[in-house]
């Protein structure tokens, strides 16, 4: 209970601070529209009625924090799953290839990671692909896997899960490398004392000892991920998806619904952020781990 | 030194055993002409200040270590071959134990490497753990026992691989006094009980007396025997018997190699 309230304290801090930047923001930013308007028709204008008419604009530079919160109000709740203004129904479809590549990207890391562990020609020509892999910008080669595959005839949720794996594999392949690394001398001998295959090494030893890591790495992996999907449902032609959300705001000047998409793709990558954070807890508990130092 | 009537099989023969390590700016002689018998049975203590090489040459029996020059058998073969066959059951400076294993899980970890079958695993982690005093203590995680316990618990890993042969590194060093007498008890008493061979490395002259029936005195740079002092006080040694005039007189001998051995330039 204590340990909640104290919790809330800072983080609604936090959030009122935002608030109050952003709507100062929201009156700086769409206060020239409405100058512009009185001007246009000859009537004259103050702050006073500037500033109330600078946050209930059809399509302002900046939207204000309620007129988002009205949004994302007006096509969760009360919208039914199903239809396709529904931001619930949106976010499930990104949600489930963000999932999906999650998985492939993670099996994929540690896959990686292992091979590069046991292997020296696999650490010294592997690991500046990787790398090189995460410099080319995912704006530029998105399209690309989407159309390649879409040629191929595979559409649907697997390219976008594509590009989240993509992104997703890197801080799982990193972390895992150095979790794999992380036993200490004398517990990588006592396995040789006994005789261990390198199976059983890894098996025993080196994948427990890995597990704090991999969880640290899998929070930026499925951020990573959402972000993959997001970005590979921008070439498809916004048929569906939080980001062909966006960019159907983004063609019809809709910014209140840009901003809606942006928040509820911030809420679910907190969720899912958060969802990763609890199972590490779990299995923490489940090894023994010290509560203070989980 | 007293010739013993029945020749018993070496189980550790060393001669003219040479180790090097090549580091970046020049080679450490690590080990230097070491030649050394261990019977089987027998409880030998490698002593000496640190640097001398006494865990290194534990480290060459345990084939943790490869020598450059010289040859070293084990139960009749390589160390290698020995460490292939389990031999030994080697106790760390540390207890080493894995963190996210419990006491009997990490009891057990040898047993499942050998592929034994669980009743069997059973029956050795809840022997070995009864032998070492941590009956009761087989769900706890090794951070919710003090240091003390969490050496027996490696202890009893060790002996559930039942080796014919102990290697014990420093074992209690890390403990406090009390708790450091206790285990030399303990020790002592399953030595006695089970007369399995034991070489144990330590730099505390009390402890290494009191425990062994041979003292191997090392000096370093190069690392050296400087001195073998057969020590047989008995089986029964309670604790007070480090007061005891033989007692004295062996320590004073080790105490003396230790000083001729040293050098004191650095």
């Amino acid at each position: 209970m204590t340990k909640t309230r104290s919790a809330l304290v800072p983080v609604m801090t936090i959030i009122s601070l935002i608030m109050v930047i952003w709507y100062g923001c929201v009156v700086l930013l769409n206060a020239q529209f409405e100058w512009d308007q009185a001007e246009r028709i000859g009537k004259e204008t103050s702050w006073s009625q500037v500033i109330p008419a600078t946050m209930k604009q059809e399509r302002p530079v900046l939207p204000a924090p309620h007129q988002v919160g009205q949004e994302i109000w007006k096509t969760t709740v009360e919208k039914k799953i199903s239809s396709k203004r529904s931001l619930i129904y949106h976010a499930s479809i990104t949600i489930s290839a963000t999932l999906l590549g999650f998985l492939m990207g993670t099996a994929l890391g540690i896959l990686l990671a292992v091979g590069i562990v046991h292997s020296r020609v696999l650490d010294k020509s592997m690991m500046p692909w990787i790398i090189t892999s995460q410099t080319i910008p995912i704006l530029a080669i998105a399209p690309m896997i989407i159309v390649v595959l879409n040629s191929v005839g595979v559409t649907g949720l697997f390219p976008k899960a594509v590009i989240s794996t993509y992104l997703s594999f890197f801080p799982v392949a990193v972390g895992m490398v150095k979790g794999l690394r992380s036993p200490e001398a004398m517990h990588l001998d006592l396995m040789k004392t006994y005789n261990a295959s390198s199976a059983e090494t890894l098996w025993k030893l080196r994948l427990p000892a890995s597990v704090p890591f991999l969880f640290t790495s899998m929070k930026v992996a499925i951020a990573a991920s959402l972000v993959g999907a997001i970005v590979g449902e921008l070439p498809t032609g916004a048929v569906a998806g939080l980001g062909a959300r966006l960019l159907a705001g983004s063609y019809y000047g809709q910014t209140v619904q840009i901003w809606s998409a942006l928040v509820v793709a911030a809420i679910v990558a907190g969720l899912l952020v958060t969802f990763i954070g609890i199972i590490g807890k779990r299995v923490n508990a489940r090894m023994g781990v010290k509560e203070e130092l989980a | 030194m007293l010739m013993k009537a029945e020749t018993k099989p070496a189980v550790i023969e060393a001669s003219g055993l040479d180790l090097v390590f090549q580091t970046a700016d020049s080679p450490v002689h690590a080990l230097s002409d070491i030649n050394l018998s261990v019977e089987k049975g027998e409880f030998v203590s490698l002593i000496g200040p640190s640097g001398c090489g006494k865990t290194t040459l534990l480290r060459v029996i345990a084939d943790l270590e490869k020598p450059t020059g010289g040859s070293i058998s084990v139960n009749g073969m390589s160390p290698e071959e020995a460490r292939l066959s389990r031999a030994y059951g080697y106790v760390f400076q540390a207890a080493a134990l894995y963190p996210w294993r419990t006491i009997e899980k990490n009891v057990a970890l040898p047993l499942e490497i050998m592929g034994l079958s669980n009743a069997e695993q059973q029956e050795r982690v809840s022997r070995n753990l009864e032998l070492v005093n941590l009956a009761g203590f087989e769900r706890k995680f090794p951070w919710q026992l003090s240091g003390g316990m969490q050496q027996r618990a490696s202890i009893a890993r060790a002996l559930a691989v039942e080796p014919d042969m102990l290697l014990m590194d420093e074992p209690f060093g890390a403990l406090d006094e009390i708790v450091r007498d206790h285990l030399n008890e303990q020790l002592l008493k399953l030595w006695v009980e089970t007369r399995k061979t034991v070489v144990f490395v330590t730099h505390s002259i009390p402890e290494a007396v009191f425990l062994s029936t041979k003292i191997v005195v090392m000096s370093p740079r190069p690392g050296r025997i400087h001195d073998v002092i057969d020590c047989d006080l008995g089986d029964e040694r309670p604790l007070d018997i480090r007061e005891a005039p033989e007692f004295l007189k062996i320590a004073h001998r080790v105490r003396d190699g230790l000083r001729a051995g040293h050098s004191y330039d650095d």
